[in-house]
């Protein structure tokens, strides 16, 4: 697998959410998604975006544009220094929530990408990483 | 404060979403739709989302906080214009906007929810059935 | 830079390799019918400059680096030319591997030492084999990408979406639906309604043989979607044994309509347009 090319911004603020957005849609048009897996990456990376915000005191996104001689990927790699998930399986169960309403944020955001992985350590932050491959 | 317009058409208002809005400016929208049914005494609510190209579950929220806020102060919502591949991704997220009526264009939009005016006045036999009837617009 | 001799070798005795190897490859095989002669004799004299310009300027064992890059594209180009003029890969391949025997030959004639031969024959071998192995890879890759657009343009024709009437669309799916086929006819589906304004569309499986519980839940999620954009979908066609499938699967149809035939569906949809459909009194015409 080779990474085309690669890029980062902060997670801090509301307004960084909207940039994560148009950024990722960026990323992701440059390789050829089709507008449906577009649609999904972004609100994805939306979703996992405002944990990062809301639950991780801000923290980081890395975007890398992947090949692995087929198909393309982008993948998205949310750092945040945070409290840490507990119990991660059960914030992966839909209809989770840990407060202000969230609960269909991860188990969602699952369907809508290809691979997902979260490592979370309590006191120390979570890292959630997505993965979509082109059809 | 940035806000989203909100158009008043007679008894309807008409929320066009443009943006990608920030958490903060759909909260600020909710504040003030409900501020505009209550000072005009408005009936239905059209929000016109064929602009937004992503719609994530806090945004899905909203819209539907935004129906249920309005059904309490008698007006009811029309979600008008959703893009397929949006509509897509919410199923997929698994959020189906339960309760929230949906239209293919505005002008379908406006005639549900004269259709809905209608109908209540009609139960009603309020005072001046025509001024509904009509749809003229007014801003 | 290369210590290899080969570099040298290969621009000393450039015309002597060049005719050695073009009747290597007139000997391994007849493929005059597909290439000309004089064809075949330009591919090899450009490939020997590049190999030439490239293994002077960088290792000759390492393919991978830039100083490979014009080979490289090269071979891809041969390669892709040779997949769609109907070379085999093995075939394909022979171009670069049939070009190992006269460089042999030349190393051993122009060095003294059989330690020195030796040596060079390994470098040799090294990266023949590697830009074989390549074009083989590249050859690979371009029928995959035929097979891929050719699959895709498969798709589009078998999903037809027609207009029945004003407001009512209908999507008659025929064959197996797997995942990826299903999530394409879906989206197209809803494409359409958005480009007719059709708040009605019909649905119709008469001609899918099976339902499993993948498929179904993707027809379920399409009428959802349809819903979120103003439209209703209406399924029709649903077999006896689909019928039983789905109650089998505890697959959960809420209240979506379905209907036994497309005329059903199509009568349902008329009277949702509001519109009746009367049968004239004979006329003579009849």
């Amino acid at each position: 697998m080779e990474v085309l090319k690669s890029d980062s911004l902060p997670i801090r603020t509301s307004e960084d959410m909207v940039s994560v957005r148009t950024s990722v849609r960026k990323f992701a048009t440059e390789l050829r998604f089709g507008i449906v897996d577009q649609t999904k990456i972004v609100t994805a990376a939306s979703e996992i975006a405002r944990n990062t915000l809301d639950y991780g005191r801000g923290g980081d996104l890395r975007m890398e544009a992947l090949s692995n001689g087929t198909k393309r990927g982008l993948r998205l790699i949310f750092t945040d220094r945070g409290p840490g998930i507990r119990d991660i399986e059960r914030a992966l169960t839909d209809g989770f929530t840990s407060g202000n309403g969230m609960g269909l944020g991860l188990g969602g955001t699952r369907r809508l990408m290809d691979e997902f992985e979260i490592a979370s350590k309590v006191n120390e932050g979570t890292t959630v990483t997505i993965t979509k491959w082109s059809r | 404060m940035e806000h989203i317009p909100i158009l008043r058409m007679g008894s309807f208002l008409l929320i066009t979403v443009q943006v990608d809005m920030h958490d903060r400016l759909a909260l600020q929208l909710q504040d003030d739709l409900t501020e505009r049914i209550v000072q005009h005494g408005s009936h239905g609510v059209l929000i016109d989302i064929s602009a937004l190209e992503v719609v994530d579950s806090f945004i899905g929220r909203m819209l539907g906080n935004i129906a249920s806020m309005s059904r309490v102060l008698d007006a009811q919502t029309v979600v008008v214009g959703m893009r397929p591949a949006v509509a897509i991704t919410l199923v997929e997220l698994g959020m189906s906007l339960p309760g929230i009526r949906t239209a293919l264009t505005v002008e379908r939009g406006m005639e549900i929810l004269r259709g809905d005016v209608e109908n209540s006045m009609q139960e009603l036999e309020a005072e001046e059935p025509e001024r509904a009837a009509d749809g003229s617009s007014e801003v | 830079m290369s210590t290899s001799r080969i570099p040298e070798i290969l621009r000393k005795h450039e015309a002597a390799l060049l005719d050695d190897w073009t009747r290597e490859q007139n000997q391994l095989g007849d493929i005059s019918h597909r290439l000309s002669e004089a064809d075949l004799r330009a591919q090899s004299r450009r490939f020997l400059q590049l190999l030439q310009e490239a293994a002077t300027r960088g290792d000759a064992a390492d393919t991978d680096t830039e100083a490979f890059r014009e080979v490289r594209r090269f071979l891809e180009e041969v390669s892709a030319s040779r997949a769609a003029l109907g070379f085999s890969p093995s075939e394909t391949a022979t171009f670069v591997f049939s070009f190992k025997q006269p460089l042999f030959n030349q190393i051993r004639a122009s060095l003294p030492s059989a330690e020195d031969q030796l040596a060079e024959i390994w470098t040799a071998t090294l990266l023949l084999d590697k830009l074989g192995l390549y074009t083989m890879e590249t050859y690979q890759k371009t029928r995959e990408s035929i097979i891929a657009r050719q699959q895709e343009e498969m798709l589009e024709l078998s999903t037809p979406v027609v207009k029945l009437w004003d407001g009512v669309l209908a999507l008659p799916i025929i064959g197996t639906l797997d995942s990826s086929r299903t999530q394409t006819i879906m989206e197209n589906l809803l494409e359409k309604i958005v480009e007719t304004g059709s708040e009605l569309a019909i649905i119709d499986i008469t001609g899918v043989p099976t339902v499993d519980t993948l498929t179904a839940q993707h027809l379920l999620k399409t009428v959802t979607a349809a819903r979120l954009m103003g439209a209703e979908c209406i399924i029709s066609g649903i077999r006896p044994q689909i019928a039983q499938t789905i109650v089998h699967l505890g697959v959960e149809l809420g209240d979506i309509i379905t209907k036994a035939s497309l005329a059903d569906a199509f009568r349902i949809a008329m009277q949702r347009t509001g519109h009746v459909v009367v049968r004239k009194a004979a006329t003579s015409r009849l």
